[in-house]
């Protein structure tokens, strides 16, 4: 008998409690192109990549795991954990491929979703047009019903109206329903009657209620989470299932976890009731990753910056720890454009996501401008060097021109690149409208997509009060340490590192995860009619939530918890996050949260302002299980140079150039070896380009450090 | 091309990151409900010689257009031998800046090694100015609240204390607006900031040879799209509510080779009351459906603005004269788009959409106790609410969505929280879409009542309740905007009204209009619509012919 429950309690992962050291756990990513797999045993780590399978995503991960247990030596039943991410649920939401929902708000509210913020995301463009609402309108149903902000009932529910409410479901084939009443994140009396009666009558149907999945302020984003939820609830419920009952014929018992888009992991229970917490999962491990590295190297401020095929994501680590929000925008629609999605409010690694890969495509727009993306040649046709039909110029075709990429040594030379073509798409697309050469081209090109990639990170580092200078830079992903150097160069970032195994970071990233939870709640509150009781009531029960959850996966691991609360001064319409030390307050604590109010609100702005009230919005609690500090790693910032193996040309983009660079294989980067830009390191996964203001050291840890030469600009 | 183009094109690039960077900081520290919200604002970056390069992308596209012309009206007040480093200017006034006392705008010069290279301009909507609050009642700018004349806020970085003093003692929120004040400084810092960074990293020392590649490209590529549009001579007019008396809006669009010239002749005269528009404004949003329509693609700036030539005369109402009141100046403005659309469309079939509902349902409600001992505060609510847009040629036009403004709503739970009011109801107004080929957006039904305990005014400044969005080449229009209580009683769609404990308001907002015969929609989004509830089995019938008789 293979029930995935049987199992979820047994096992505690490796090094959190020290009882099962040698424990083996899999780290599994299903991202768009491939499905990556990281094996971690006694005798250290197996990777590999195999494609996605998207009609059966559980196939492509049997035979991943199957590959890395054989390179590792490991029977599949010594298998104890098995940690999976997926971007299932994001696509299931972008290509709407989910269930049939019923949407069950207060009469009067039918159309938030399809309202939105009643705006255009696109200024200029009189052919707009705007996202389709997850549900359609005739399956939007309302209740006759209302709290008030504070919670108090404005209109009863009658009973009678539950009932028919349950016939009409019941009567309409759906096979989920979504619950989003007004204010429930204040009082969910109402949404709690209706599900109730709902899940009496149909204990089978898949119901989400909006306070349960994302108590907070605000009916846009709590009704868009609380759809999200059931509209691909069935399928995860489906697909989970399968992917369990899979690896239990092959003699995987252990317990499957997930990665959630907040960075930790949780049971498949949990994930199958609040699929929504399962966006972005793979994003969230390779944050994990470079977190891990940034604590063992003991870098407070990091900024990690992955780039792939598709695009480029950046997140900031602070004090070993990515940065985390409560909302963010899924299924954008329009060129990555902000507002173009579905806001979700669901607990997430906060990451800003551009339109900028080595598949972007290069084009010249009316003004005679060049312009790098969002549009992706993606795996098919791929860029035009690929040589499989592709035309459209590419980042990656202009970096083939450049000398950054060797065509016979892509992808340890299993992609021979066709210099000709990359040259053809370069010449007809770009150089010659622009009158150019095709170098010039190339390099309009990367300089364009770099700094696309550079303002984004600076925006996102200003729009956190804090000041890119002083953070380094953790660059993973195929295309990221091709474009790190200038990036840096760009940002005035002095440290680079490249950690090793960056082509399945994500996957490594779930093996580092702790277990879990945030919860959430709305609970308005001025300072000055500050409640300790009311609150007092609420973080314990946050607290009992998120501990059930942490507990099911990590059992009585020790456990820590992070308290944040947002507020705002009375007036303003954002709020910030103030994190607090989990406590019972008495109502003279209103001075302390004060002061920490100021102490965030001057750190992100600058200045406070005197003779405002302040007021709280929202809460949130963390329980995450407590996982061991990395064994340090120190810093080399210095070593012996070693010798190219050859050396190639390639065109350094600070100097306006061509250099002649020292070539060398990351396996020759071993600790302590230095080699002095420009140089290139290349490896399979990967081509690190040290540009001519930066050295590279290897580090204990695998690593590479790439550091500013002093006095270079 | 030589490398230096593509230099050019980066830091083009960059200066667009700069002036986001400087809105962006502008939304997050503001105090005002229209700017954090509803991104009411704008940012940009001058020349020396006070062209603007480049501009923040922001809710309000038509109204960022005014700022644009405002940084050369501050150079001659202040003089060129006055402008000193770490100055900051500042004006309200509705001529100088973007039309009425609400928008604060201010310009900080750019020093870089003791040389004026250029300046940075933003404006932001303020809670309050004085007078008589946000609404169209007054009769003279006057009474509408505090002007500021252009003058320094700052003397080489030292605040005008006398300034300050002024705006405290004239204004009912004087920490907020003061503190909007500072975030405009600050945010203009923030963007002198970066652009320092940037001239260093590419060697530059000033911004003459960008600002002219930028301006140069701009203006020839805006250039090249007009000269795309057949030459002639195209008038158009549209008749909306104005205050107490309908306004005959007017415009001639004259195309001849790469120039277009739009004139607002015959357009009715000034009103009496707050509806009036600066002339700058009306160039700004005119500016803006043309550039919509020609040549979207082309960055804002001098150089793609200045081949519009706008002009309306002196005195009408799209031209106001001091001391008209404009305080409400955006509901005619708003308008102006579909008027030029009209015209335009003469000259340019299958490309402008039809009218729409376009000018904003902007509700002010002050909530005050019904019983003054009670000890209930009295609070302020401000919400932003749009009716359906016109259609398209190919597409149906969009339902309870802002246009030409590009302003959010706010959410309904967050606005209770803000003030004592229950929304009992906001949503689509079903049948409200004007029928056609592709039907007009539809607008939306919003009742809210006082909380208990309380009564409310609200300023009524809502236009298309006489004169409803009209449809294009067969379309038919949308359905008027209607200003009543829950019971049926009418209320005026200008001006300000109580609402009384227990009384429900209810606004329905216009439709926009349909576009082309309603007979060649095709039936399977007639269909859409009705299993919708969007449209009823009646109008299906007889706007469409669905599901007449079969066979």
């Amino acid at each position: 008998m293979c029930k995935p429950d049987a199992g979820l309690r047994r096992y505690i992962p490796e090094g959190r409690n020290g009882m099962k050291q040698a424990m083996v756990r899999v780290g599994v990513d299903i991202g768009g192109t491939f499905t990556d797999v990281a094996l971690a045993h006694a005798g250290g780590l197996a990777t590999c990549k195999v494609l996605t399978n998207y009609s059966e995503p559980e196939t492509a991960i049997l035979e991943g795991i199957a590959i890395a247990a054989a390179q590792a030596a490991v029977p599949m039943s010594d298998i104890g954990q098995v940690i999976h991410g997926t971007t299932l649920v994001t696509n299931a939401l972008i290509q709407r491929r989910g269930a049939k929902v019923a949407f069950i708000t207060t009469q009067g509210f039918r159309d938030v979703i399809e309202m939105r913020s009643e705006n255009r995301f696109e200024q200029y463009d009189l052919n707009l047009t705007l996202p389709v609402p997850m549900v359609p309108r005739q399956d939007r149903l309302t209740l006759n019903e209302r709290m008030d902000h504070a919670g108090h009932v404005l209109q009863p529910l009658d009973p009678a109206e539950v009932d028919a409410m349950v016939a009409t479901i019941l009567a309409g084939d759906y096979d989920a329903v979504a619950i989003g009443l007004m204010h429930s994140y204040a009082n969910n009396t109402h949404e709690l009657q209706m599900a109730d009666a709902l899940r009496a009558a149909a204990p089978d149907l898949s119901i989400s209620v909006s306070s349960v999945i994302s108590p907070q302020m605000r009916e846009l984003p709590r009704f868009n989470t609380v759809i999200a939820n059931a509209y691909v609830q069935p399928q995860v419920a489906r697909y989970l299932g399968r992917l369990i009952d899979r690896l239990c014929d092959v003699g995987v018992t252990g317990p499957v976890f997930m990665m959630h888009s907040g960075g930790g992991l949780i049971s498949v229970e949990t994930a199958v009731d609040q699929p929504v917490r399962l966006l972005e999962s793979g994003p969230a491990g390779g944050a994990i990753y470079a977190a891990d590295f940034a604590r063992a190297q003991g870098i407070d401020q990091a900024l990690s910056f992955d780039m792939g095929g598709t695009t480029a994501k950046i997140c900031l680590i602070e004090g070993g720890r990515p940065k985390t929000a409560n909302t963010f925008e899924v299924a954008r629609t329009y060129r990555f454009k902000k507002g173009s999605g579905m806001t979700v409010s669901t607990p997430v690694v906060e990451m800003v996501e551009i339109g900028a890969g080595g598949g972007s495509i290069a084009s010249i727009d009316s003004l005679g401008r060049i312009q790098v993306g969002p549009q992706s040649a993606g795996s098919e046709p791929g860029p035009a060097c690929y040589g499989q039909g592709g035309t459209a110029p590419t980042v990656t075709d202009a970096n083939l021109l450049l000398g950054r990429l060797d065509p016979d040594n892509f992808a340890g030379g299993t992609i021979p690149l066709v210099l000709a073509a990359a040259t053809d798409a370069v010449a007809t697309a770009l150089a010659s409208p622009l009158k150019a050469t095709t170098d010039e081209a190339a390099f309009g090109v990367t300089e364009m997509v770099d700094e696309n990639m550079a303002n984004a990170a600076r925006v996102h580092t200003v729009e956190n009060g804090r000041d890119i200078e002083r953070f380094t830079m953790i660059a993973f992903g195929g295309g990221a340490p091709l474009h790190a150097c200038r990036l840096g160069e760009k940002l005035g970032i002095k440290d680079i590192v490249i950690p090793p195994g960056a082509g399945v970071g994500s996957a490594i990233g779930f093996l580092k995860a702790p277990f879990s939870y945030e919860a959430t709640k709305g609970l308005f509150q001025r300072l000055s009619d500050f409640d300790a009781t009311a609150i007092n009531a609420a973080l314990l029960a946050l607290r009992a939530e998120a501990t059930a959850f942490v507990a099911a996966g990590a059992d009585a691991a020790p456990t820590s918890t992070r308290l944040t609360a947002y507020m705002r001064y009375s007036g303003q319409g954002w709020e910030i996050p103030v994190p607090l030390e989990f406590a019972t307050f008495t109502d003279t604590d209103a001075a302390m949260i004060l002061a920490a109010f100021e102490e965030n609100y001057r750190t992100l702005f600058g200045r406070t302002i005197d003779g405002l009230g302040v007021e709280i919005t929202n809460w949130s609690l963390v329980v995450a299980s407590d996982v061991p500090p990395p064994a340090p790693v120190t810093r080399r910032t210095g070593g012996t140079l070693i010798a190219a193996d050859r050396t190639r040309q390639f065109f350094d983009a600070g100097l306006r150039n061509m250099v002649e660079a020292s070539e060398v294989t990351r396996a020759a980067m071993t600790t302590g070896r230095m080699i002095d830009g420009p140089a290139v390191i290349v490896e399979d996964e990967t081509t690190t380009i040290v540009t001519s203001a930066y050295r590279a050291i290897g580090q204990d840890d695998g690593s590479l450090l790439l550091t500013r030469k002093e006095g270079a600009a | 091309m030589t490398v230096s183009t593509i230099d050019y094109q980066i830091m083009w690039n960059r200066l667009i990151a700069v002036v986001e960077e400087q809105a962006t900081t502008l939304i997050r520290t503001a105090f005002s409900t229209s700017v954090r919200e509803a991104g009411d604002l704008s940012a940009g970056l001058f020349d020396a010689r006070g062209r603007m390069i480049a501009q923040a992308v922001t809710g309000t596209p038509g109204h960022v257009n005014a700022m644009a012309e405002s940084v050369s009206h501050f150079m001659r007040e202040i003089g060129p031998d006055n402008i000193f480093a770490e100055d900051v200017y500042i004006t309200n006034d509705p001529w100088m800046g973007t039309g009425h006392l609400h928008d604060i705008t201010v310009v900080s010069p750019s020093f870089r090694a003791g040389k004026l290279i250029g300046f940075f301009a933003c404006t932001a909507h303020v809670v309050d100015i004085g007078g008589r609050g946000f609404g169209p009642d007054a009769s003279e700018v006057f009474e509408e609240g505090l002007l500021i004349p252009i003058m320094k806020l700052a003397t080489r970085g030292e605040v005008s204390k006398d300034l300050i003093g002024m705006v405290r003692a004239n204004v009912r929120e004087p920490v907020q607006v003061v503190g909007d004040m500072y975030s405009l400084a600050a945010c203009n810092a923030a963007g002198d900031r970066r652009l320092h960074t940037m001239m260093t990293e590419f060697s530059i020392a000033d911004l003459a040879g960008l600002s002219d590649f930028i301006i140069d490209t701009s203006r020839a590529a805006t250039h090249a799209a007009i000269a795309g549009v057949p030459d002639g001579s195209y008038a158009n007019q549209m008749t909306v509510d104005g205050y107490d008396a309908p306004v005959l809006m007017a415009v001639t669009l004259d195309v001849a080779g790469d120039r277009i010239k739009a004139d607002f002749a015959g357009t009715s005269g000034m009103s009496p009351f707050g509806v009036n528009v600066p002339e700058v404004y009306t160039r700004a949003y005119a500016c803006y459906g043309l550039k919509c329509a020609i040549a979207p693609e082309v960055p804002n700036n001098t150089g793609s603005l200045e081949p519009f030539e706008i002009t309306a005369p002196d005195g009408c109402i799209l031209a106001a004269r001091r001391p008209a009141p404009v305080s409400v100046r955006h509901v005619l403005g708003h308008l102006i788009p579909d008027v030029v659309f009209g015209a335009l469309h003469q000259a340019m079939p299958e490309t402008v959409p039809a009218e729409g509902s376009s000018a904003l349902w902007n509700v002010q409600i002050s909530g005050r106790p019904c019983d003054p001992d009670s000890g209930l505060p009295s609070a302020e609510v401000l919400t932003f609410n749009s009716g359906g847009t016109g259609a398209r040629p190919n597409f149906d036009g969009l339902s309870a969505t802002a246009f030409p403004s590009g302003v959010s709503t706010m959410s309904v739970e967050a606005t209770e929280h803000v003030g004592p009011v229950t929304i009992w109801r906001k949503e689509l107004r079903a049948g409200s879409g004007g029928a056609g080929a592709t039907r007009g957006g539809f607008g939306q039904i919003i009742e809210i009542e006082p909380r208990a305990g309380y009564d409310f005014y609200f300023n009524a400044m809502f236009d298309r309740v006489d004169h409803p969005a009209r449809g294009r080449d067969g379309g038919g229009d949308g359905e008027a905007g209607r200003v009543e209580l829950a019971d049926g009683t009418k209320l005026r769609s200008k001006g300000r009204q109580l609402v009384k404990s227990g009384q429900r308001l209810r606004l329905s907002l216009p439709g926009g209009g349909g576009y082309g015969d309603p007979a060649k929609r095709a039936p399977a989004l007639v269909a859409a619509d009705l299993a919708a509830g969007l449209i009823n089995p009646q109008d299906a019938k007889s706007d469409y012919g669905y599901g007449a008789d079969d066979d």
